[in-house]
């Protein structure tokens, strides 16, 4: 499988802080990857990175063969390279209807788009997307009325709205109950397997990160510490160390 | 309500709008009628930036200035030189023809209403990319600006103003004649909103206020979609101005065309006071604001302003959502927030969708 997407010796540093430090790793077409790593590891920065929130200190990053580093957080969306936050960030005063009409496509918002009314078609997707992660009861209703767990949910199908070919997932399991979590884990899949849908997933929780990614990332002190399969990374004693603080 | 009970209940307040001026009893007060339009005018265009995509812009009565005395101005130089204007205008000579009236004013607001636009659109593209206070901050810097630039450029009238041509007789009152286009204009801007409102524009800045890192992140055109905003609430706000100038007769720069603290607060004050953000809440905030405003003037006299600032307080305190805010918050199944158990959906189809 070729890399759609790829990081070169990226380094970041905040001050004298070294968050990232000349991390590289790549992410093959149509693959679930994981990235985890200790609290403060700089597995939220190299996602900022890769996705324009903040300019990189040196090294490339590579979409489909297109350098972003100098491009602006909107422009890499439309690439069709998304992520979706560790705090959920939804539109909390429009309902989820409303959140996910907003969350389509903007490759082409010509000022016909902007001032037209949403097709059937658009409003169909939509609905279809909620029902697909359990939501489309609460459909009338506001974002910010949804639980923590429903707005993750909700951040999810709208990632997919957006119809991206590579998503970036901080913590999709973070403060979601345990039975909805194999339901989630059930549509990553099923996002990645259906829609082909290429996804690059920081999680903490071993069991989920295990369970889905074909191949993983550890990073710890800003460092890139090991990679391999999930049975490679279990079993490596580097990795049990960061996390036990032997590092 | 449903959608053909929604529509009826628009079309019968447009009519009974339109009859207010055969009532008798309401015909000497035609001219508050018509300050009443102005002012759910000044609401509902201020509520494009400041309620819907949150961005709270105290210069939009640049926009109201500029479009009076571009009015007044392609009204004058149509059929005058500007020194025989001046010497004119201390009196009521400059009599013009309806057909010369009409054709000033309809080319002099369409002009305004351009050149807000261009403003907006200029103005827009440099100072939109600030976010929260330091727009705020920037925008009022604006309209004092605007106000002291019209106060020293003598083609304008400069500090002594300028004086509009007087309605002419054969197109009626004073009275229904402003009613009426304040009426239509006020109506068609409603529309126009209420349209733009419910498709993808109105979504995108609800976006833009609720969290514009995430519309960035989402690929949403931001700018764009703000300069169009800050355009079509120009646009209004211009048209409005050129029609008020010709409504008072008398420009003064600072106190009727960049009036900032009296106009400028109050479309502010009227679209929080009914509900910001909300698409009736511009409409009757203002309405509430110019009736309470009239009473309090008529009954507190000498306290009004007192009175007024009080009333703010308490509906700041009390009811910081406005009344079409509060409204929703206490009965939002009314507002359509609801849970729909019963409707689950057979089968989503997956397939096909990229």
């Amino acid at each position: 499988m070729s890399a759609i997407l790829e990081v070169e010796n990226v380094t970041k540093t905040f001050g004298g802080v070294i968050a990232n430090n000349s991390i590289s790793l790549s992410v093959p077409k149509g693959s679930i990857i994981g990235l985890i790593g200790p609290n403060g590891s700089g597995k939220t920065t190299l996602f900022n990175s890769i996705v324009g929130h903040h300019p990189i200190d040196s090294g490339a990053v590579r979409f489909q063969g297109t350098e972003l580093s100098r491009l602006r957080t909107p422009q890499i969306a439309r690439l069709g390279l998304l992520r979706t936050y560790q705090q959920t960030r939804i539109f909390g005063k429009m309902n989820c209807v409303q959140n996910m009409q907003i969350s389509l496509p903007h490759v082409d918002d010509s000022f016909a788009t902007m001032l037209r009314k949403f097709p059937p078609e658009i409003t169909e997707r939509a609905e279809s997307l909620l029902e697909f992660v359990g939501l489309y009861a609460k459909r009338q209703l506001r974002a910010e009325d949804l639980s923590f767990g429903q707005q993750k949910l909700l951040e999810f199908a709208m990632a997919l709205m957006n119809e991206p070919i590579t998503l970036l997932l901080d913590e999709p399991t973070a403060g979601i109950n345990p039975t909805l979590i194999n339901g989630l884990i059930d549509r990553l899949k099923r996002a990645n397997a259906e829609f082909g849908i290429t996804l690059f997933v920081i999680e903490h929780n071993m069991r989920v990160i295990m369970n889905l990614a074909q191949h993983i990332y550890c990073l710890a002190h800003g460092e890139l510490l090991a990679d391999g399969t999930p049975d490679e990374i279990q079993n490596d004693r580097r990795v049990i160390d960061a996390y036990l603080g032997a590092h | 309500m449903n959608g053909p009970g929604k529509m009826a209940l628009y079309v019968a307040l447009v009519i009974a709008a339109f009859l207010i001026p055969l009532v008798p009893v309401l015909q000497p007060y035609l001219i508050q009628f018509a300050f009443l339009w102005v002012m759910i005018l000044f609401a509902m265009t201020w509520d494009v930036l400041g309620g819907q995509m949150g961005y709270n812009s105290f210069g939009n009565i640049v926009f109201f200035g500029v479009g009076m005395y571009a009015t007044a101005v392609v009204q004058r130089d149509l059929y005058f030189t500007v020194e025989e204007y001046a010497n004119v205008a201390g009196g009521d000579q400059a009599v013009l023809t309806p057909v010369e009236y009409l054709t000033g004013l309809g080319l002099g607001m369409g002009s305004g209403a351009l050149l807000a636009v261009v403003i907006a659109a200029v103005l827009g593209s440099g100072i939109l990319g600030l976010r929260g206070h330091y727009f705020a901050i920037c925008t009022l810097g604006l309209g004092i600006a605007a106000g002291e630039l019209a106060s020293g450029w003598d083609y304008i009238g400069a500090g002594s103003g300028l004086v509009t041509p007087l309605l002419p007789d054969a197109l009626g009152e004073r009275g229904p004649f402003f009613y009426y286009l304040f009426l239509v204009l006020a109506v068609i801007a409603f529309a126009v909103l209420k349209r733009l409102y419910a498709g993808q524009f109105g979504l995108a800045i609800n976006a833009i206020r609720d969290d514009e890192d995430k519309a960035d992140a989402l690929g949403l055109h931001a700018t764009r979609y703000k300069t169009v905003a800050w355009c079509v609430s120009g646009f209004f706000l211009a048209l409005t101005g050129g029609a008020f100038g010709n409504l008072v007769i008398f420009i003064d720069p600072t106190d009727v065309a960049f009036a900032g603290p009296t106009f400028g607060v109050w479309m502010v004050l009227m679209a929080i006071l009914g509900g910001k953000g909300t698409l009736w809440g511009p409409v009757i905030g203002a309405t509430v604001f110019h009736i309470t405003q009239e009473i309090f003037w008529t009954y507190l006299f000498g306290w009004q302003r007192v009175a007024l600032g009080l009333m703010i307080v308490v509906v700041v305190v009390f009811f910081p959502l406005g009344i079409v805010g509060w409204l929703r918050e206490r009965w939002p199944q009314r507002f359509g927030e609801v849970v729909d158990e019963g409707a689950r959906r057979v089968q989503v189809s997956l397939d096909g969708e990229r």
